[in-house]
């Protein structure tokens, strides 16, 4: 019956990615840190950032990257993720629909 | 240079800093979970099916990948592979967040990390560049990002025949634009500079070669990896 075969879909995702969510801490966790893997680790949070933001970036083309251009100064000025937001998602719609850029 | 242990508390008061400074990231995740809950609406999926899937998952770019691949005879090992592929990025994400959680309680680490997504850790790891030091703030960003993906997931797959393409109002750009404010918050000078060079050029070159989101894991893998191999090049040198 489908029932079940969604439900062991569901249930089997949610077991994989529970272990993905806890494994880096669970790694870590056992074995004695060295330098170089806390300086590995130190690297992370802006290389994996940025990995999710530049292909998608590209992506979506000049209006975007645009905006996104926007949406970085207006950070660096607030420090603020809120005001970053809201600029970055006005600006996409203007250069999108007024400039006509896509 | 080095990550430290760091010394953490795990208090009401920094959930609640994480609620509250998770409302833009929430706000993004709802429009998220809204056009999630019209897309398993059109699938075989039924309604409590759906919003199941969101509560016990809770991973956006492996759920839109899950239902794009349901078909009435569900494939379900395929499914299953597919999440854990695109899911493995987590597994940076928890390891990076190590010394923020080492000093708690084994079961506080395995619930809060139950509520690790990408802004929240992003957030998190913003929060803690800045100073903070209350492990709780995951939780409560995470708890925060849960409830409007599950309650927009509802939302979306009851009344989805009511809301309209959200790329009209730009609400598709909120996420890269709240990744690239969270760039700038984890920013920690110029040492950051060489591995985020080398994480745009490999993510960049591993979403045009490799199918699936294997960019984000190569992309945080490789920067890390130069920034490790630079400051270590540079101690021998200056031995």
């Amino acid at each position: 019956m489908s029932t079940w075969a969604a439900l062991a879909a569901i249930l089997g995702m949610a077991v994989v990615t529970y272990l993905t969510r806890v494994g880096g801490f669970w790694l870590v966790d056992r074995v004695e840190l060295s330098e170089w893997a806390k300086s590995f680790l130190r690297y992370v949070p802006a290389a994996v950032l940025v990995s999710l933001i530049l292909p998608d970036l590209l992506e979506g083309g000049p209006a975007d990257i645009g905006a996104a251009g926007v949406t970085l100064v207006v950070a660096v000025r607030t420090g603020n993720i809120l005001y970053a937001m809201i600029a970055g998602i006005v600006t996409v719609v203007l250069f999108r629909r007024v400039v006509g850029l896509s | 240079m080095a990550v430290s242990r760091d010394d953490v508390e795990f208090s009401p008061q920094g959930a609640i800093a994480g609620i509250s400074e998770s409302v833009p990231i929430a706000i993004g995740v709802f429009t998220y979970g809204l056009t999630f809950g019209v897309l398993a609406r059109q699938t075989a999926l039924s309604i409590p099916e759906a919003v199941l899937m969101s509560v016990l998952v809770f991973a956006a770019s492996a759920q839109f990948v899950a239902i794009d691949m349901w078909e009435s005879s569900v494939p379900v090992v395929p499914i299953i592979i597919t999440t854990a592929m695109i899911n493995l990025r987590h597994v940076l994400m928890g390891a990076s967040l190590y010394s923020w959680l080492e000093s708690l309680s084994r079961s506080r680490v395995w619930g809060t990390l139950f509520f690790l997504n990408d802004e929240s850790w992003g957030l998190t790891e913003r929060a803690r560049n800045q100073g903070h030091r209350d492990a709780a703030f995951l939780l409560g960003s995470g708890l925060l990002v849960f409830v409007a993906w599950v309650s927009a997931t509802a939302i979306g797959v009851t009344a989805g025949g009511l809301i309209t393409d959200p790329a009209r109002y730009g609400l598709d750009f909120a996420f890269l634009a709240v990744y690239v404010a969270l760039l700038v918050g984890v920013w920690d000078g110029r040492a950051d500079a060489l591995p985020i060079a080398v994480a745009a050029v490999v993510a960049v070159a591993c979403a045009a070669a490799l199918p699936g989101n294997w960019y984000i894991i190569l992309g945080g893998l490789l920067g890390s990896l130069a920034g490790v191999v630079r400051d270590h090049h540079l101690e021998w040198a200056g031995q």
